[in-house]
């Protein structure tokens, strides 16, 4: 009993739902757009943040799905590849329907593009649950394959698309609604249908619970299979919609598409405040997160200090810094 | 407190100060040692003596300060005030490696070894014996099996730890500390995982350490122990020192009354009569690998005990019975046959399975408390997919009315409880299922007296309410305290069961380590077969 009657004054903490975790992302957000604008004002104009947060849409698209497959203790290492492999799929389909179908075959292409996305992460989720192999290896090898059987199906080459199709579907990537650009919209209600699942339902309580402590998830009748496998096909989901977004940017699907973005995924979910270990997610922290190293690119292009070859090891250098922050904290 | 005062009224024999009949100079002296947490004081001012060949039992409820008292002793913290003295001379120990290059060694509660490694690795951790910068493979493992075969161990020094039973480790654990010639051993809880036979072995290695001059600080919450084996006493409650007592003028109801500090209730409810109507009844369980052909039928309203030493098979059993491990068994609830593939068919079945692992198992302790209360019960509770989030924290302040779970706020995280309030919660967790059969493993582990008591009388209550009890105890104390029948299970089958005035300690001790021999089991591996 001694352990509970001390002073209640020392823990209000609790109380108050706000931790460094929670508002860390958005502070370095906001620090970052300051230093931005004394390095070069132009940083702060309207047209140069449209153009960055688009380009970090897809980035934050995959991230959130990413955000619910670390939330429930997985790793996914293959939605680079995946996203070359869902692009290229579709592509192939639309300018296959196109002669046929015509503009039809835009929405039709999209729905494949679910649709294989799904199944790819259905593919994910069972080799890492029923097949009980380690996230990291299961979905190494899913990368290489994703990876090699888009290379296969190009050719090693591009596949363009369709010359009939380009410019009705050009708007998905470079269209605004209201003078918002329409990536930035879907990437909005992504993250917002996300944070209702996370947040609002059960399966986001599972999937937390699933992260935290499989035992405790087990033992309280949680099916581990069912709620990591779902997180699984809501990461593939969140690659086919990046992977939509995307066609009309490049207009072709290459072997090379997606390189990397697993690397900058993960480390948008970890910038964010969801522990690598597993447990609750963080959907708004990854967006900040997503948006923060496009930023920081950004940033490298239009200041002389830093040479742009030297993103990616900025990048390193952040997930690294991300990394100690969490640890720190954790230890008070 | 006049408790105290009239106890040593008494026996008229207690030691201001710890000031024995000054019969050798004390080893190890503790002088007003205190200390502080940021404002938090969690020790103040206690004093030790401690004599060579002498065993020195600390208690206390948990939260009393003992925990700490051992880490200052060992070096794992720093007092905030007062001084150590070794054979006169003042010490101080900044790390634990200092405490024992001065003699000083600690024997963890928990068990703190590589599982990977081996048994020989793991003794020497961290000061392996080499000739000229190579590692000294064959004098260490000739060493190991030296101590090993001192305190009785059975495992070769060449086995991996993750290979051997929880208890050997537990051994494994205390033969590091016999390694050298310590002067002071301390044992933190040292037969909290061992049963039976294991803690007469315990016990013996601490006669012998006595025997060899070795002063031993043993901190234990199983009072017979302490009754058994202290020479000295020393009680602690809420950070401070009652007192230091000879071991032989105490009780064991003294010794809870000092530690609690006031007069203690009961410590068991009055047993009620349950009724004949069979509420569980489960024929031929079989677990492979831990339990064979168990069958047995709970009544309504009963408190039904499963005894045996660790190993076992009961909690095995009952993890196979709940859909948690592969096993199969013909299984009538209320008469009806029921089939249980997984946990989730369990709980909907209506039986309720409270985890001993608590910690590990049962709650999420970085998560507050509302999401572990209604973590098995989501689809009940909310019956949408969307949650119910006033309902949730309406269900918390009723369970934390009605289980008396103490906390500073409604939000606190469930790691901060203490660990009778977590095994409140886990109990209210199981409940909130709405089980018709609740089965409890190790029901008052790790927990002090008070909340013992209380934890009985929700067992109680919760058969009054025309449910059906199974407690799972390595504590058959608490077994023949509570229970209405008990049965006793040895290598994975039964082997008898006892009521009324047959529930004694002899007779489930006979039972559990030497009733009638049973068969080898058929897929039970080499160790059931050789």
């Amino acid at each position: 009993m001694a352990v509970i009657t001390g002073s209640p004054s020392t823990h209000r903490a609790g109380d108050l739902n706000i931790t460094w975790t929670d508002v860390g992302p958005f502070l370095a957000l906001a620090a970052l757009l300051v230093a931005g604008f004394l390095i070069n004002p132009d940083f702060l104009s309207a047209t140069n943040l449209a153009n960055v947060i688009t380009r970090s849409a897809f980035i934050a698209i995959i991230a959130v799905g990413a955000t619910f497959v670390i939330s429930s203790g997985g790793l996914d290492l293959s939605v680079g590849s995946m996203a070359a492999f869902v692009t290229g799929i579709t592509i192939m389909f639309m300018n296959a329907v196109a002669p046929h179908a015509g503009l039809w075959a835009i929405p039709a292409g999209m729905l494949v593009a679910i649709l294989v996305g799904l199944l790819c992460g259905l593919a994910n989720g069972l080799i890492v649950t029923i097949g009980r192999i380690e996230p990291f290896i299961a979905t190494l090898g899913t990368m290489g394959i994703f990876r090699a059987l888009i290379t296969y199906l190009t050719d090693g080459g591009t596949i363009p698309i369709d010359r009939s199709l380009r410019e009705a579907y050009r708007p998905v990537y470079f269209g605004t609604v209201g003078g918002i650009p329409i990536p930035i919209l879907i990437s909005v209600a992504v993250a917002a249908i996300a944070s209702f699942v996370l947040y609002k339902m059960k399966y986001g309580r599972k999937c937390a619970a699933v992260g935290a402590n499989e035992d405790v998830a087990r033992y309280s009748g949680i099916s581990i299979i069912k709620t990591r496998t779902i997180a699984y096909i809501v990461q593939g989901v969140c690659v086919a919609i990046a992977a939509i977004c995307y066609v009309p940017r490049l207009g072709a699907a290459t072997p090379t598409t997606g390189q990397l973005w697993e690397l900058q995924v993960i480390t948008a979910v970890v910038i964010g405040g969801t522990a690598l270990r597993g447990g609750k997610g963080h959907v708004w922290g990854t967006v900040a997160g997503a948006v923060i190293l496009e930023l920081i690119a950004n940033l490298m292009v239009l200041s002389d200090f830093v040479s742009e070859y030297l993103v990616a090891a900025v990048q390193g250098v952040i997930i690294i810094i991300a990394m100690l922050i969490q640890r720190f904290s954790n230890s008070k | 407190m006049s408790i105290t005062a009239n106890i040593a009224a008494e026996r008229g024999r207690a030691l201001p100060g710890g000031n024995a009949p000054a019969a050798a100079e004390p080893v190890l002296r503790a002088q007003g040692l205190s200390k502080q947490y940021g404002p938090v004081t969690v020790l103040s001012d206690v004093t030790l003596d401690i004599l060579p060949g002498e065993i020195h039992a600390i208690i206390g409820e948990n939260g009393a300060g003992k925990s700490t008292l051992m880490r200052l002793l060992s070096g794992y913290a720093e007092p905030t005030r007062g001084t150590l003295s070794m054979a006169g001379r003042p010490v101080t120990f900044a790390k634990p490696d200092q405490a024992q290059e001065a003699g000083i060694a600690l024997v963890h509660q928990e068990i703190l070894l590589a599982e990977a490694l081996t048994v020989t690795d793991n003794l020497f951790l961290g000061r392996e014996l080499s000739r000229r910068h190579v590692m000294d493979d064959r004098a260490m493992r000739g060493l190991a099996a030296e101590k090993l075969a001192q305190i009785g161990c059975p495992v070769s020094p060449t086995a991996l730890v993750r290979d051997i039973s929880l208890a050997d480790r537990q051994l494994v654990q205390i033969a590091r500390a016999l390694l050298d010639d310590y002067k002071v051993v301390i044992f933190d809880e040292p037969t909290a995982v061992l049963t039976g036979a294991e803690v007469d072995r315990l016990l013996e290695i601490v006669l012998q350490l006595r025997a060899h001059g070795t002063a031993v600080l043993y901190i234990s919450h199983r009072l017979d122990e302490v009754r058994q084996l202290a020479d000295k006493v020393t009680v602690l409650r809420d950070g401070r020192m009652v007192g230091t007592y000879p071991g032989t003028a105490l009780t064991q109801m003294d010794m809870a009354r000092l530690m609690v500090g006031r007069e203690l209730a009961a410590l068991y409810p009055q047993k009620s009569t349950p009724s004949s109507e069979p509420m569980l009844s489960v024929k031929n369980a079989t677990v492979p690998g831990y339990a064979e052909d168990v069958s047995f039928t709970l009544h309504k309203g009963e408190i039904l005990g499963f005894a045996g030493m660790i190993g076992a098979g009961r909690t095995e059993l009952f993890e196979g019975l709940v859909g948690l491990r592969p096993a199969h068994a013909e299984i009538e609830l209320r008469g009806r046959p029921v089939r249980i593939h997984s946990q989730r068919e369990a709980i909907d079945a209506g039986i309720g399975y409270l985890t001993e692992d608590r910690k590990s198992k049962g709650l999420l302790l970085d998560e507050r408390l509302a999401p572990n209360l209604t973590l098995s019960a989501l689809e009940r509770f909310h019956p949408t997919l969307v949650l119910g989030r006033s309902r949730e924290a309406a269900a918390l302040a009723e369970a934390v009315r009605s289980y008396d779970i103490r906390l500073k706020t409604l939000g606190v995280k469930a790691g901060q409880l203490s660990g009778g309030n977590q095994q409140k919660l886990l109990l209210a967790k199981v409940l909130l299922t709405n089980p018709s059969v609740v089965i409890i493993d190790e029901p008052t582990r790790g927990i002090d007296i008070a909340n013992k008591a209380q934890i009985y009388a929700f067992i109680h209550a919760i058969v009054g309410s025309g449910k059906a009890c199974i407690v799972i105890s390595s504590e058959m104390q608490e077994l023949i305290g509570i229970c209405n029948r008990i049965l006793v299970m040895r290598e994975g089958r039964l082997t008898g069961e006892l009521q009324g005035a047959e529930m004694t300690e002899s007779n489930v001790a006979l039972l559990a380590t030497s009733g009638p021999k049973p068969r080898p089991m058929a897929k039970g591996g080499t160790e059931w077969l050789s």
